[in-house]
């Protein structure tokens, strides 16, 4: 006898508020899980990044170096380093435990918004508003970048790394996907300006968000539409998007204080999660668990699955 | 073996025989290996106990013991017998035996070189005795040493003079005199035995001989054999300071280059000076020292003199006694010194000394030594000294001829045969008539004043006529009309070489050419030269414009110039600095994308791709191979393009379009027709969705001009602005009106473009805004975008959240 088939379960989505940490350090410009999931990033405008722990809410570390608000954050693979970029147009690789500046690295010619580690920590890329992204070493003591890809013709807003590719938005409403294997650039155009990109997780297709209020999700190859999410509000602020766990899901942040979610595939609206009154500024989606991150003004919300069990046993 | 004795042959035997056996004795059983005993040198008894135990036995019983057992030996303070202490060494502890095993030579008692004679180059010890036969003292050099030094003589040396052999003599069988010139050669065989053969000869010849008397042969300095460890040229011997820098009065020439040879046989008290042999490498091929003032007396120095006419070795003199003859050369020593220098005139004072008053000092005389090296005809040989003044006389009593440096330019023009430079040797012949004679006035009015100073310093000076005050005064309307007439005094001159004078308008080839003419003309003299060479069909203001051009530019590259200009090159490859590097692959328009993304199509429409060269680090780190292994290049690839095109500020695309398919025709830089410009960018770029064949041009920008016609029909319908454009097929008649409206649409949105383009250089940002918001025209959303006049950027992370 056959068992039966288990049957399909409907994905869960993170919208229960499991708690809600206050990070006391001005505005939160960005909200970052690190690479396994267990602990959160905050950037600060008061120059300063903040590590909390993502059960708990208990703030680890708080690392101070920047000389304006930090606008990025990226840890590596190994929870060894992170990477961060600010208004002050520097670059700063972190020691984690000790919390020192391994590296400063100026260069940009004005204020680097966002910030990737490659899959091996070896290279760190930064996208600035001047237009630039530049790839830096962190193998070698060399404080000048490795390359400088400065075709966009406006600022850098995103910027996203896989294995061999990077993946860039700038405001001039294009998307940049460099090649490395192959050796080639491709430009997806999509006219306004791009606030965040993304890589789905089986990196076949890329996520645009834009200021004419629309997420576009692109197929990677041939550069199709494979799907327009839009009712959400993205018209002034670089606002991230992102993709659920399984990909079955397009997130993106609003400036109507709700975080939108849209069935990957049918494109239509699944749930439009009330954040706050304010504009959900920057949001973060757990790598393997359907565990959510939303920043909003100084305070950072968690979201979850399950409400009341895992609330209710951390506080 | 027993029958060896028995036998009558002589046998020769290696080795040490074997005792004979007696019958009696039992056989002698061989001694066991366990039995076998080893001695050691001093034939103590080893014993063997296994090559795993530690081979034979050392110490005490093997171990570092003593008859008295280990006893560890209590301390003992050296504080009080440090004196007693001796230095310790390592043999100290060791055996006698392992001293070979460590490479410890035994020692025994040596005199130190500083107690015995040092050993000297043998060469130079013969040389020297040699030299102190010849000295005036006879036996100088080395008599007290020998005293005291212990006779130290080689044992060949010993066996030599048992057999009679006497010092100072050569080595050989004893020879007669006339013998002795035929046998030369076998004379300086040193050391060595002679054949019998000659020997015997030499016996006959004896016999026959009037007298018999046999000499010993004559001695020879061997052979040197030093070995050549210097990077000098064959015989070059370097230069001496002391010599170089001691004054030129001791040594004219100072001769580098003289076989070792003859250093040694210059040891020997120039003995062959009267024969002037002169070997090595001297002479004129090998140029001026840098130490050297002055080159002339090096070229003529040589003379045939100096030289052998006649093939052979060197006259043997008389060889009486061998080396061991008195001297015989009448031409050296101090006698001869001075019958040379009588000989040379000047020097004929030299002999009764006389005091002279110190001379006077010329005016000019400057303290400062000056080496300048003299032909002193104390150190050339008497006979090269007259050769020289028989032939050329350039000792030093003959006046000083001036150097190559004291001539002038012309001078040595003059004598290498040279046609003169063209152009003015003077500076005032470069300057015009009147130049001239306004200075020539100036100069007069110095002297004048001098004079008048000089005279009567008290009176006033008479008023000058002031020439600079006229030429200011001169007329200056008449200005342009002079400066022709300079322009054509300046060219008239004969000396003008069109070919050489510098081009102007090289720019602009036949801009050049009429100013050549002009050039030309203003050459013969010709006075209206200016109008004549103008372009006729031009406006008369690019007349104007050129006459003005062409005055300025001739008195500006006027001849006198042209002769400067002659003494320097112009570089052959001018500067490619007009050009700018621009990057190949440039972003088509942007307005087809526009138009396709709001349709909803993306894909080939709004897809690019490029080559893009990652830097070979970035594939390094990311652990990926070079796509382009061997380039170099980084990024975009790039190209070079004139800088002053008007393509690369106005219209990028268009361009890059003209560069990349060449031979068709440019496309106007402003899209004027209004429908198709989307299509050639479309096929030319290449796309990895082009296929070689195909030609989806026309088609498909028919569609999409259809497409857009619609959108804009259905959003005057809805004005919904996400209306979706279905690619239906509208009726003829709706089609042809929307595309009117569209083409109205399109003016619109072009003027707006240019105004774009104006700006583009301006700034990115701002070009962006008014991008986006042209775009969000179209999409109906005007009340709303028109406001925003922010840059995006600027939005983008404007987030003054309230706290």
């Amino acid at each position: 006898m056959a068992f039966p088939q288990p049957r399909p379960q409907a994905p869960q989505l993170p919208q229960h508020l499991l708690r809600t940490i206050e990070c006391q350090q001005g505005a939160v410009r960005a909200v970052r899980f690190n690479a396994d999931g267990n602990y959160v990033l905050t950037c600060g405008s008061d120059k300063s990044l903040k590590l909390w722990s993502a059960s708990r809410g208990t703030l680890l570390k708080t690392y101070t170096g920047h000389g304006y608000e930090v606008l990025d954050v990226d840890s590596s693979y190994d929870n060894s380093q992170l990477c961060t970029c600010s208004s002050d147009k520097t670059v700063i690789l972190w020691d984690v435990a000790s919390g020192q500046v391994t590296r400063k690295l100026r260069g940009h010619a004005g204020k680097v918004n966002c910030v990737q580690f490659n899959e091996e920590a070896t290279v760190m890329l930064s996208g600035s508003i001047d237009g630039t992204v530049r790839c830096w070493d962190t193998r070698s003591r060399r404080y000048e970048p490795i390359q400088i890809l400065d075709e966009a013709q406006d600022g850098i807003s995103s910027l996203k790394v896989s294995e061999h590719e990077l993946l860039i938005g700038s405001v001039d409403g294009r998307v940049r996907r460099y090649d490395l294997r192959m050796g080639q650039l491709h430009v997806d155009f999509i006219g306004s300006p791009i606030t965040c990109v993304c890589f789905s997780r089986d990196s076949q297709c890329t996520l645009s968000s834009s200021l004419d209020s629309t997420v576009r999700l692109l197929d990677k190859s041939s550069g199709e539409m494979l799907g327009e999410y839009s009712g959400h509000v993205n018209k002034g602020y670089k606002l991230d998007c992102c993709l659920s766990d399984k990909d079955t899901h397009v997130l993106s942040c609003s400036e109507d204080g709700h975080v939108y979610f849209w069935d990957l595939v049918e494109g239509s609206l699944t749930l439009k999660l009330p954040v706050g009154k304010a504009v959900v500024q920057s949001l973060s989606f757990h790598p393997t668990e359907p565990r959510l991150l939303t920043a909003m003004e100084g305070h950072v919300q968690v979201w979850g699955a399950e409400p009341e069990d895992a609330a209710v046993e951390d506080s | 073996m027993a029958s060896d004795e028995d036998s009558d042959e002589d046998f020769v035997t290696y080795g040490t025989p074997l005792e004979p056996l007696e019958e009696d004795e039992p056989v002698r059983k061989p001694v066991p290996v366990h039995e076998q005993t080893v001695k050691d040198e001093k034939g103590r008894y080893k014993r063997f106990h296994g090559a795993f135990t530690g081979g034979f036995s050392a110490g005490y019983f093997n171990t570092v013991g003593s008859q008295e057992g280990w006893t560890p030996s209590t301390f003992v303070s050296s504080r009080q017998q440090k004196a007693e202490k001796p230095n310790v060494r390592p043999e100290d502890f060791m055996d006698e035996e392992d001293f070979s095993e460590h490479g410890i030579a035994p020692r025994e008692i040596v005199t130190t070189d500083d107690f015995a004679s040092g050993k000297k180059d043998q060469l130079k010890d013969k040389a020297k005795a040699v030299s102190s036969l010849a000295a005036l003292i006879p036996g100088d050099t080395g008599l007290l040493e020998e005293l005291i030094a212990p006779a130290r003589s080689s044992i060949g040396v010993e066996l030599l003079r048992k057999m009679g052999w006497k010092d100072g003599q050569g080595v050989g069988p004893r020879l007669k005199r006339k013998q002795r010139k035929q046998n030369d050669d076998a004379v300086k065989v040193y050391g060595c035995a002679f054949p019998p053969n000659g020997s015997e000869e030499s016996e006959d010849d004896d016999e026959f001989a009037p007298e018999n008397v046999s000499f010993a042969p004559k001695d020879v300095v061997p052979v040197d054999f030093t070995p050549k460890v210097d990077s000098h040229g064959l015989g070059y011997r370097g230069l001496n300071p002391l010599q170089a820098l001691g004054g030129g009065s001791e040594t004219g020439h100072i001769n580098l280059f003289t076989l070792q040879s003859d250093r040694t046989t210059s040891l020997f008290g120039d003995r062959n000076s009267g024969q002037q042999r002169r070997g090595g490498i001297g002479g004129q091929a090998f140029g001026v020292g840098a130490m050297e003032e002055e080159d002339t007396d090096i070229y003529h120095k040589d003379s045939m003199s100096n030289y052998d006419n006649v093939l052979g070795g060197e006259e043997p003199g008389d060889g009486l006694y061998g080396w061991t003859a008195p001297q015989q050369d009448k031409n050296d020593g101090f006698e001869s010194l001075v019958r040379s220098h009588c000989r040379s005139s000047s020097f004929s004072s030299f002999i009764n000394l006389f005091v002279y008053p110190p001379p006077d000092l010329p005016r000019d005389y400057r303290p400062v030594h000056y080496f300048r090296p003299v032909v002193d005809s104390s150190t050339v040989s008497p006979i090269v000294a007259q050769a020289l003044q028989a032939s050329r006389g350039h000792l030093s009593q003959d006046a000083p001829q001036q150097g190559r440096h004291s001539l002038d330019s012309s001078q040595r023009c003059d004598m290498l045969g040279e046609t003169p430079l063209q152009g003015p040797s003077s500076v005032f012949e470069l300057l015009g008539s009147k130049d001239r004679e306004r200075l020539n006035e100036i100069r007069r009015a110095a002297t004048e004043q001098n004079k008048s100073a000089l005279s009567s310093r008290f009176q006033s000076i008479a008023p000058q006529p002031d020439s600079h005050t006229q030429s200011q005064t001169s007329p200056t309307k008449s200005q342009a009309s002079s400066e022709t007439q300079m322009a054509l005094k300046a060219w008239s001159g004969p000396t003008a070489d069109a070919s050489k004078t510098f081009k102007p308008f090289a720019e602009n080839p036949q801009k050049q050419a009429r100013y050549d003419l002009y050039i030309n003309k203003l050459k013969q003299g010709n006075k209206d030269a200016l109008e004549s060479s103008l372009d006729s069909s031009m406006t008369e203001w690019e007349r104007g414009r050129e006459r003005d051009e062409f005055v300025r530019a001739a008195l500006l590259y006027k001849p006198s110039n042209s002769s400067l200009s002659s003494r320097f090159t112009r570089s052959k490859h001018e500067d490619d600095t007009d050009s700018v590097e621009v990057t190949r692959d440039q972003e088509n328009d942007v307005d087809d994308k526009q138009a396709a993304v709001k349709m909803k199509m993306f894909g080939k429409l709004t897809r690019e791709t490029f080559e893009w060269h990652p830097d070979k680090l970035l594939c390094k780190r990311f652990n990926v191979p070079d796509p382009y292994p061997g380039s170099s290049t980084v990024g975009m690839p790039k190209v070079k393009r004139d800088k002053y095109s008007v393509f690369n500020f106005l219209t990028i695309t268009d361009s890059s379009q003209v560069s990349r398919v060449a031979p068709s025709a440019p496309k106007p830089p402003s899209s004027s027709s209004t429908l198709p410009h989307l299509t050639p960018e479309v096929s030319n770029k290449k796309s990895r969705w082009d296929i070689p064949g195909q030609e989806p041009k026309d088609p498909l920008s028919a569609f999409l001009s259809e497409t857009r016609s619609e959108v804009l029909a259905a959003k005057n319908q809805t004005d919904s602005p996400h209306a979706i454009a279905t690619p239906e097929v509208p009726l003829k008649k709706q089609k042809k009106k929307d595309k009117e409206k569209h083409k109205a649409k399109k003016h619109k949105k072009e003027k707006k473009k240019k105004k774009n383009k104006k700006h583009k250089h301006k700034g990115k940002q701002k070009k962006r805004v008014e991008e986006s918001n042209s775009s969000s025209d179209d999409t109906d959303s005007n009340s709303e975008d028109e406001n925003r006049v922010v840059s995006t950027s600027e939005l983008l992370q404007r987030s003054e959240l309230i706290f």
